[in-house]
């Protein structure tokens, strides 16, 4: 690491977070489950394989159109272990409370959180409450960590992709960091954009029983696609190639981005899925995404090639190509 | 505004401007950009790669981040580390290094800086905060200096006494004249920017068509405004004429925006400006007025001590944003110097050329 301190940069979900991970966790916690990198560690339990994860929710506001922090936190956990194409069984659930926090927002957070727990049929198992002296932390903070059971057969993992894979996006990029930020910053656009927050494993089930031949999911976090796709392209050697014309951005998402200098593909989502499935089957896959409530607008926005120079290239609208990289530094912080 | 985006973005359209480009373009064609929002787009779209042998787009000094001197940030950074003073600035200053260090990583070390979409909400702090001093880091050309002299306006109409302007504005003309005085590049047009030339009109470039006989086109920035905008650059050369020509015309009047260079010039007058890579520029900067001396940071801390300026070693935005070299051409390019760990401006500004080469353009990374 060459900074002295941690920045904000280093919790972007970019560049600048992976170098963290990589340079300086990944030197004092050495455990090769963990150096695999994917949104949840697969474990082997007697015969079975589970699927752990943990996140920390300190999103700002607490409450933002589409979704609270409550939800999200239950949404992100849930979809951490269902893109490791495990379904997920039990959570946990920890908070942080800056006193002085009013307990009606404490219940409509909760409440949240059981309403989101109750649509992925996942329940909070175990918890713990910690309070912290005004000004210790902002109003709450919250960590959901979850296991999941994975079946046999399903072996996924961003460093699966193989050449020939399609890259299928579940719907619209970006909504979720710009109805944050939207919120938080009192920005108003002509088509109010609401945060996608929701959870994820009924949706990958239903492309599990399809019976396509996933090799990989993810859902594009904090960092956004972009992220996403050179974290595919990284792990697993490949280079993709996404069209343009085939991303669906809402025009509220669109507008904001050029207003302020967002690249879209970089900004956060909590409600989409990537997955990289085998060339043949990926009309079918597709199918079983749209067929889920939260994956109507789904897309095959791309291919995946074998190569010895693994990055992800963007056909552009004009009939040109670029090169899509990874968010650099910090674009914005608390988004989840 | 997103309904009038699409049209501007037509592959069939595109094709036919470059196809059209190729069939009259026959003398070499080396185009300025001077306007990081170019830089970004046409890098973006895959546009310099799209367009025939004979016709370079060579990236200016556009982005008003990364010309900032170094000396203007250290002393930024010396009015941090004053008492009770909370800095507002737009993002992208955030992370660009002064001689030793950059206002994000005071931030990291616990100073009070802000970052704000606009000088407006920097008056908001500055009520909420009364005992504190709130300044503002004013960078930028035409574009964004009548927003900043408004505030200015707007605080001493409201009598808010503890805001202020720590200003390194910086007007564009004067500098593609130092450019072409200097010589160093054979230019044959620019590309003129768009946003800049809203406010200030088409007029202030009629000189160099006429005196410097190079061709202008004021640009829009939609991959269909700037392939146009290039063909009539080209246009311009092959039928031997040098004028200034507007293709951005749903946005520029030959006088521009009377009001708005009106407010800057209630608040700002010409002076001298450093420019990173070319130095100092006669009449190229904004100083803020007399009438307005209370809102003048410089004014109002005239005692900070400024550490001896340092340049980065091996560094070579000064060439970049002179149009020496393209930043690939640089030996810390992609190497030592990235978005995530960068040297010099160019590399950390989302408008910078480096960063611009380095996050779109497949050709030149490693």
């Amino acid at each position: 690491m060459k900074d002295d301190r941690i920045l904000l940069a280093h919790g972007s979900g970019g560049a600048v977070s992976h170098s963290l991970i990589s340079d300086f966790f990944l030197k004092i916690f050495t455990d090769p489950t963990l150096k695999r990198l994917d949104d949840s560690a697969v474990l082997e339990l007697g015969s079975d394989r589970v699927a752990f994860t943990t996140d920390s929710y300190v999103v700002k506001p607490l409450f933002f159109p589409g979704g609270d922090i409550g939800r999200l936190a239950v949404c992100g956990t849930v979809n951490d272990l269902a893109m490791s194409g495990a379904e997920p069984r039990f959570i946990s659930v920890g908070f942080v409370i800056e006193e002085g926090l009013e307990v009606s927002e404490l219940e409509k957070i909760l409440k949240s959180m059981a309403g989101a727990c109750e649509e992925a049929g996942v329940p909070v198992v175990t918890g713990d409450t910690k309070v912290v002296d005004r000004g210790s932390a902002d109003q709450i903070f919250i960590n959901t960590a979850g296991v999941g059971y994975i079946k046999d057969g399903v072996d996924i993992s961003g460093s699966n992709v193989k050449d020939g894979d399609a890259i299928l996006l579940s719907g619209s990029i970006g909504d979720h960091g710009v109805a944050v930020m939207s919120k938080r910053e009192g920005l108003a656009f002509g088509t109010p954009v609401i945060s996608d927050c929701a959870p994820l494993n009924g949706m990958v089930k239903a492309v599990l029983d399809s019976g396509a031949d996933v090799h990989a999911f993810r859902d594009p976090t904090r960092g956004g696609l972009a992220s996403t796709l050179n974290e595919f392209a990284e792990q697993s050697g490949v280079a993709i190639t996404i069209d343009e014309s085939k991303v669906p951005i809402s025009e509220g998402v669109l507008g904001a981005c050029e207003m302020l200098g967002l690249d879209p593909y970089q900004v956060a989502n909590e409600g989409k899925l990537v997955a990289a499935v085998a060339g043949k089957d990926a009309d079918r896959a597709l199918e079983a995404i749209r067929a889920n409530k939260y994956g109507k607008d789904a897309r095959i926005i791309g291919t995946a090639k074998q190569t010895d120079r693994p990055k992800v290239f963007v056909s552009t609208a004009i009939g040109t190509t670029r090169i899509l990289d990874m968010l650099s530094g910090e674009q914005l912080p608390r988004i989840c | 505004m997103v309904r009038f985006l699409s049209e501007y973005r037509d592959k069939d359209l595109a094709q036919g401007i470059l196809k059209r480009i190729e069939k009259i373009s026959k003398k070499p064609a080396n185009f300025m950009e001077v306007c990081g929002t170019h830089t970004v787009a046409i890098s973006k779209n895959g546009i310099r790669h799209a367009l025939p042998e004979n016709v370079q787009l060579i990236s200016g000094p556009g982005c008003p981040v990364c010309v900032t001197a170094n000396v203007d940030i250290d002393k930024m950074l010396a009015v941090l580390s004053l008492p009770d003073v909370i800095v507002t600035t737009f993002g992208d200053m955030m992370k660009v290094p002064g001689s030793y260090s950059s206002l994000s990583k005071e931030r990291a070390k616990g100073a009070d800086v802000r970052v704000v979409y606009s000088t407006l909400d920097a008056i908001e702090i500055a009520k909420n905060n009364p005992e504190k001093k709130v300044v503002f880091f004013g960078v930028g050309f035409e574009t964004t200096t009548p927003t900043i002299a408004e505030s200015i306006i707007e605080a001493k109409e409201q009598n808010v006494k503890n805001y202020s302007i720590l200003g390194a504005h910086k007007v564009v003309p004067p500098a593609m004249k130092a450019l072409l005085d200097l010589g160093e590049v054979d230019l044959h047009g620019f590309l003129c920017p768009g946003h800049v030339s809203m406010v200030i009109g088409s007029k202030p470039y009629e000189f160099i068509a006429r005196d410097y006989h190079i061709p202008c086109v004021i640009a829009g920035f939609e991959p269909l405004d700037i392939l146009e905008s290039i063909y009539m650059l080209i246009k311009q050369i092959e039928d031997g004429r040098s004028e200034v020509e507007v293709q951005y015309k749903r946005a520029v009047k030959p006088d521009g925006n009377p009001v708005a260079v009106g407010v800057m010039n209630q608040v700002f007058e010409p002076a001298d400006a450093d420019w990173r890579g070319i130095g100092v520029i006669p009449g190229s900067g904004l100083k803020i007025r007399d009438e307005y001396a209370d809102f003048d940071a410089a004014r109002l801390f005239p005692d900070i001590e400024v550490p001896p300026t340092r340049e980065h070693k091996g560094c070579r935005c000064g060439d970049v944003l002179r149009g020496l070299i393209f930043p690939y051409e640089c030996a810390l390019f992609g190497k030592v110097c990235t978005p995530t760990e960068p040297v010099g401006p160019c590399m950390v500004s989302s408008e910078g050329s480096c960063a611009a080469y380095y996050r779109y353009d497949d050709r030149v990374k490693a």
